[in-house]
């Protein structure tokens, strides 16, 4: 990159996503700037950030995959300690919260969980040096951190979402459930009131799910790229100290996000299975 | 007045509205949260954990302002000022 990019120029890159989708004239390729990737519409992938979640995911089911093979119950190796933590952690959280039977939920927990904290630990990379490497290979652009990407983190919050509408409706029928969500908190005359504090109230919760997560993430990595940039002035002596700061604020936050994201998604399912016994 | 400067105020009204609402709603839970422990120190991690979870609930709508103000700041106002 032999030219000098102003300031806005160098946070527009770290923003930008590749996309790859159907530009306006028809035929499909990867967008070169942000105004040409909203131009593809619904048409259109941020494969950096599918790329970086499967690849990830992939990487989170190998590594426990092989603790569990190579389980012993004589002296644990570091990874089998460590993988055991994490499962006894989400099975006390789980058991705690979801008092029912359901199979899925402590593994969906564990993969939310892990998976989530995973993606968001790539943002802990320096902001410069996987997208540099992609510019190298001839990759425009390249966000590395998938729960930066709205689409992840909200696509994650409607499988959620379905998820609940199904068990609800399998645990309670579809009378049962439209009738909860009729019938509560105020008496059944107020029926139409009802419906619409309950819905607004389901609607939003795989709503805030998807955001909150995106909403930390994002800013967390816009604050990474803000700092980077004080590297080119003469207050660059200050970039190292505050950039470690951040991050080491930020190791919190991930954690915390995806321990958020999983303890939701299991009250909400507690929730679903939850059957009301009065009247 | 200009779509730029609109823009940049919106934001920085989404990041401080935001920030006052995080910090007294924080302020209030680990007020509240003291005292439980100074109450029962014995329940310490069962709190904490139940801490976190509402901290998490507590910053959300918050934190989903500052990502949605920083976009605008970053994101939209650059598209504006260029294609207007």
């Amino acid at each position: 990159m032999a030219e000098t990019e102003s300031s806005s120029e160098y946070i527009q890159h770290h923003l930008t996503n590749l996309t790859f989708g159907r530009l306006p004239d028809g035929h499909w390729a990867f967008a070169d700037s942000a105004a040409q990737a909203q131009s593809m519409g619904f048409w259109s992938i941020n494969v950096d950030s599918m790329g970086w979640a499967l690849t990830l995911g992939v990487l989170f089911v190998f590594l426990f995959g092989r603790a569990a093979r190579r389980a012993t119950a004589g002296v644990p190796g570091p990874l089998q300690n460590g993988v055991e933590m994490i499962i006894e952690f989400i099975d006390d959280l789980v058991g705690s919260i979801f008092v029912y039977k359901n199979d899925l939920i402590a593994p969906m927990a564990l993969t939310i969980f892990v998976w989530v904290f995973f993606m968001n630990l790539m943002d802990l990379l320096p902001v410069d040096w996987l997208p540099m490497a992609a510019g190298w290979m001839g990759i425009p652009h390249m966000k590395v951190v998938p729960t930066t990407d709205p689409n992840v983190t909200l696509g994650m919050a409607l499988a959620v979402f379905v998820l609940i509408l199904y068990y609800s409706v399998r645990r309670k029928g579809v009378g049962g459930f439209l009738g909860e969500l009729a019938f509560h908190p105020f008496p059944k005359i107020l029926a139409p009131f009802n419906f619409f504090l309950e819905g607004v109230t389901l609607l939003a919760k795989p709503l805030s799910l998807g955001l909150r997560l995106f909403g930390n993430m994002y800013a967390g990595e816009m604050i990474f790229v803000l700092i980077a940039l004080m590297y080119s002035s003469f207050w660059a002596f200050l970039g190292a100290p505050m950039q470690l700061g951040w991050a080491l604020f930020h190791v919190l936050i991930i954690t915390l996000q995806a321990f958020i994201f999983s303890v939701l998604t299991v009250v909400y399912l507690a929730q679903a299975h939850d059957v009301a016994e009065e009247h | 007045m200009e779509l730029a400067v609109l823009l940049y105020v919106a934001g920085a009204v989404m990041l401080g509205l935001g920030a006052v609402g995080a910090a007294v709603g924080v302020g209030v839970l680990g007020g509240k949260f003291l005292e439980g422990v100074a109450r029962q120190p014995e329940l310490l991690p069962m709190l904490r954990t139940q801490l976190f979870i509402v901290l998490g609930l507590v910053d959300a709508v918050p934190m989903i302002s500052v990502g949605i103000a920083l976009y605008v700041i970053f994101a939209v106002v650059p598209t504006a000022v260029a294609g207007g």
